[in-house]
This record gives structure tokens, C-alpha cells and sequence, in this order.
């Protein structure tokens, strides 16, 4: 898949689909506006009036409530009007139809697009047929890629980290199935992470992580031995055909990450998870609860990190192929 | 370091002028990134006691749907409530307006301040709005081609600038 799609002509984000492509400047300018954010999420009043007159559509196929909700606080809070749309991807399975939707939609003068699917492609398919001064947001697109969330887990890093060249993050879990590992290993890279792990059970582990300079490990207390950063995913059972798994207890007892198995990375290390978290299956209450849990403060970033790619590729929006 | 010579004499004049509104204990605001260190001299030269805010108004800019996002966008820092207090909001050129326009809409998301007055370093012509500052270091008339810009934070010191130059 092209992410140059993304970019118009003059190498400018029009689109946010993917994290590839983006260069390391151009995360960190979003870090940058997402931090101005944070003080306006903590004032009286918490909208500025940017995406005033504009309409946002969130087109989810697939059910989401965390996602879809910080969408829409975040377009609220740059004041555009939110219409939230969930369609059965059954009814839509068919290219033509799922076009026909978002045309309908266009019609209405929509001007962004955020849009989740059970089908890896969706968005750029969607991004490929829309009138150039319209917009689209990939927030998830199969077992592909989910970008927005991979920006607001390493912007949390930044924040409570500062810089990436001497870290070591471990992403811990279901990592087959993950389309936030996907995207979560390429902002890392990209922001030049020393060191990254992921670690599972063998049947959860992809082939071909060495390509993208990762180390695997199968014994969760070695990889997390000296570790900066856990980031632990959410056990997809839905996504899950078969069993991957012998018994939740026994994944619990070898990849639940517990106070007792956090002692294996560094004292000050920080836990993530993208949530929705399953308690007692892949993180224990009293670290999710516990001092060293950021899963909190992620999803306050996670409205900020939306906010700024969201005004970073409507802006100028008038100028691009809007008729005037 | 110091001042340039005709900016340390416009900062001295600009606190003259605010020196009669002290007795309303004013709180000072200055907007990214000029207005912050002229506000940031005003602030010691008043010696005023409240800490010192400081206002980035690319979220309330007016050609944002034409010329997208600042980049270098800074958070916007009010530690202490405008709530019915008297600011004084600090720019170092009032040209256009346009800044102070965005810059009053965004004073007004924190809070309603009992009044507002605005000081500048520099006042030259070219308004777009119906906005004047009531508090002026140096008055100066510029071609419309011609820009001065404020040099700083360490020394402050004003250049002119020829357009396409």
C-alpha cells in the first residue's frame, strides 16, 4: 500500500493513513501542537474555534467506543460539527457500496472522513476516490494499521521520557492480530528507538520482525529485564480463530504482566496499554492501578495527539482544491 | 546584554504610560513570541508581582483554513485567572490587528476580564480591524512593503525588513 497518498504534491500530510512514510520531523511537529493542546483540554473553556464551520464524519464499520468517543471530543473541541455513523460492515462488503456511502456522505459536505474497518485498506481506498479538500483519518483498518493510536502511545512516551535515542521498550502480547503493534513498532523506529521487543507465545508472534530490527522473546521476565517502556495489548479474542492459546490462566501466569514480573524492567519504567484492558488476563489490577501505570494519561493524550493531526491536515483545506 | 538604544528608550516611555495603572494590580500577558519579551522587560521594569502569561494564538488565527498550522505553535501559559482582573496584553508590532483580535477571543476562553488595555512596542499603519493600542513605545510610519521584527529574547533590538528582500 502507497503512503504517499497522504501526501499532496508539495509533501504536506492531506491525509493521516499510515504511520509509514512520515518522517521524524513531521512526528514530532504533531507532538509539538499535541502538547498545546494538553493546556487547552485543561482550561474553562475547552474549545478553540479552528475546525469552526467544518464537518466531521465518523464512519466506523467495526464498534469501537474509546476510539470513536476521543474522535469526537477532539473534533468537538476544535469546534466542528461531529456526526458519529456506525455502519455493518455486512451490508457494505462490497467496494461499491462502501463508496456509495462515503459519496452519499460527501453530498452532505463533509469535509473529514474518520473512518475504522474490520478491512485492512478501507481508508485508502476511501482516500483515493474523495474530492481533493476532503479529508480521511485511518483510525483502524483491520489487522493493518491503527496510526493515531502508535501517536499517542509514543507522544505518552516522549512526555514522561523525553527523548527515544536510550530507550527500551517492550510491546508485550497478542502481537498477530495487533494492528497498534504494527504502527507502534514503525513510529518507534522512525523516532529512533534503540531498542525494540516485542514479546508472546510463539502463535502470537508474526514471522518477520527481525526485518524491522525487533528482538523476540517467548520468556516475558528476559525481555523485560532493563526495559524503559511496557506497552502491553489487549488480548484480541475476537480477532482470535482457533485457539492461539492453551487456557487464559496459563497466559495469565506466563504473559500477564503482574508487580512481581514489572520488577524485571527498570525502576522507573512506565506501563502502557491501549486499552480496552482485560483485567487479570494480560495485566494484573495492581499494575494497571499502580504507580507506574500510564494507561490514564494516554487517553488524555490520545484527544490531544487527534486534535493536532487533525488541524495539521485541515489546515490550509481551502487553499487545496476547495472551490472557492 | 543589553537593549538596543531605541528599544530600551520605548520600553522605558511604555512603562511610563502603564505606571498610573498600577494601583488596579494589572496582570500582564504577553503574546508569543515578540509581545512575551517585551511583556517579560515591562513585568521587571513595573516590578509587578503576578506572574507573567503568555498567549500563543495560532488556535484563534483567522487564515488557518489558508495557510494551515504554525508549526511552531506554543502552548499557552495564563497561571493566574483573567477572571475580572485588569490585563494588559503586550504585542511588539501592531500592524494588521489580526494578532490582537485573536488574541482578545482567546483571553476571552479563559475568563471575563474587567478591562483590557493593550501596549506595543512598535505602532505603524496598515490596520485591518478597528483596534489601537492604548499604550505606544515608538510610532512608526513603513511602507507597506517594509516589516520591522523584534530580535531577542537575550538582547532586544529592531530590524527593518525590505519585502521580497
Amino acid at each position: 500500500m502507497t503512503g504517499n497518498l497522504q501526501f499532496d504534491s508539495q509533501g504536506r500530510l492531506r491525509h493521516f493513513l499510515t504511520i509509514d512514510g512520515l518522517s521524524r520531523e513531521t512526528i514530532h511537529q504533531i507532538f509539538d501542537i499535541a502538547e498545546s493542546f494538553i493546556s487547552v483540554g485543561e482550561r474553562e473553556i475547552k474549545k478553540v474555534p479552528l475546525l469552526r464551520g467544518k464537518t466531521v464524519v465518523n464512519l466506523f464499520f467495526e464498534s469501537s467506543t474509546r476510539t470513536r468517543t476521543t474522535f469526537e471530543i477532539a473534533a468537538k473541541r476544535l469546534s466542528a460539527d461531529v456526526i458519529n455513523l456506525a455502519v455493518s460492515a455486512s451490508s457494505t462488503s462490497k467496494g461499491e457500496t462502501l463508496l456509495d456511502t462515503v459519496r452519499n456522505l460527501e453530498a452532505m459536505h463533509t469535509d473529514l472522513f474518520v473512518v475504522r474497518h474490520n478491512q485492512s485498506g478501507t481508508a485508502y481506498l476511501i482516500a483515493e476516490h474523495v474530492p481533493p479538500h476532503v479529508r480521511i483519518i485511518n483510525a483502524g483498518d483491520g489487522a493493518h494499521a491503527h496510526p493515531t493510536q502508535a501517536m499517542l502511545d509514543t507522544f505518552t512516551i516522549r512526555r514522561h521520557k523525553g527523548s527515544f535515542e536510550h530507550l527500551k521498550v517492550a510491546i508485550v502480547g497478542d502481537l498477530m492480530h495487533s494492528r497498534v503493534a504494527r504502527s507502534l513498532i514503525r513510529a518507534l523506529n522512525t523516532l529512533g528507538t534503540s531498542e525494540v521487543r516485542v514479546i508472546a507465545p510463539l502463535t502470537l508472534l508474526p514471522t518477520g520482525h527481525e526485518s524491522l530490527g525487533i528482538k523476540a522473546y517467548t520468556d516475558m521476565r528476559e525481555g523485560l529485564e532493563g526495559v524503559d517502556v511496557i506497552v502491553m495489548l489487549r488480548l484480541q479474542r475476537e480477532r482470535m480463530r482457533g485457539a492461539h492459546i492453551p487456557s487464559e490462566q496459563e497466559y495469565f501466569n506466563l504473559y500477564g504482566l503482574t508487580l512481581d514480573k514489572l520488577a524485571c524492567a527498570k525502576p522507573d519504567a512506565i506501563v502502557m496499554h491501549p486499552g480496552p484492558m482485560n483485567r487479570g488476563l494480560e495485566i494484573d489490577s495492581a499494575v494497571a492501578d499502580g504507580l507506574q501505570s500510564v494507561i490514564l494519561p494516554q487517553v488524555t493524550n490520545g484527544i490531544a495527539v487527534r486534535m493536532a493531526i487533525m488541524s495539521l491536515i485541515m489546515g490550509g483545506s481551502s487553499e487545496s482544491g476547495r472551490p472557492a | 546584554m543589553s537593549d538596543a538604544p531605541d528599544v530600551a528608550q520605548a520600553l522605558a516611555r511604555m512603562a511610563e504610560q502603564l505606571r498610573p495603572l498600577l494601583d488596579r494590580r494589572p496582570l500582564m500577558i504577553g503574546i508569543h513570541t515578540g509581545g512575551a519579551w517585551v511583556a517579560n522587560r515591562l513585568h521587571g521594569l513595573l516590578g509587578l508581582t503576578d506572574p507573567l502569561g503568555t498567549l500563543d494564538i495560532s488556535f484563534y488565527r483567522d487564515d488557518f483554513t489558508r495557510i494551515g498550522m504554525n508549526p511552531q505553535v506554543r502552548a499557552s501559559h495564563l497561571p493566574v485567572s483573567v477572571e475580572d482582573r485588569h490585563v494588559i496584553l503586550v504585542d511588539d508590532v501592531l500592524h494588521t490587528g489580526r494578532t490582537i483580535r485573536a488574541a482578545l477571543n482567546e483571553i476571552f476562553d479563559y475568563g471575563r476580564p474587567a478591562s483590557v488595555t493593550l501596549a506595543v512596542l512598535v505602532d505603524r499603519e496598515g490596520r485591518e480591524l478597528p483596534i489601537s493600542a492604548q499604550v505606544v513605545g515608538l510610532p512608526m510610519k513603513l511602507a507597506s512593503g517594509q516589516h520591522v521584527k523584534l530580535a531577542g529574547p537575550d538582547s532586544l533590538a529592531l530590524t527593518l525588513q525590505e519585502a521580497g528582500g
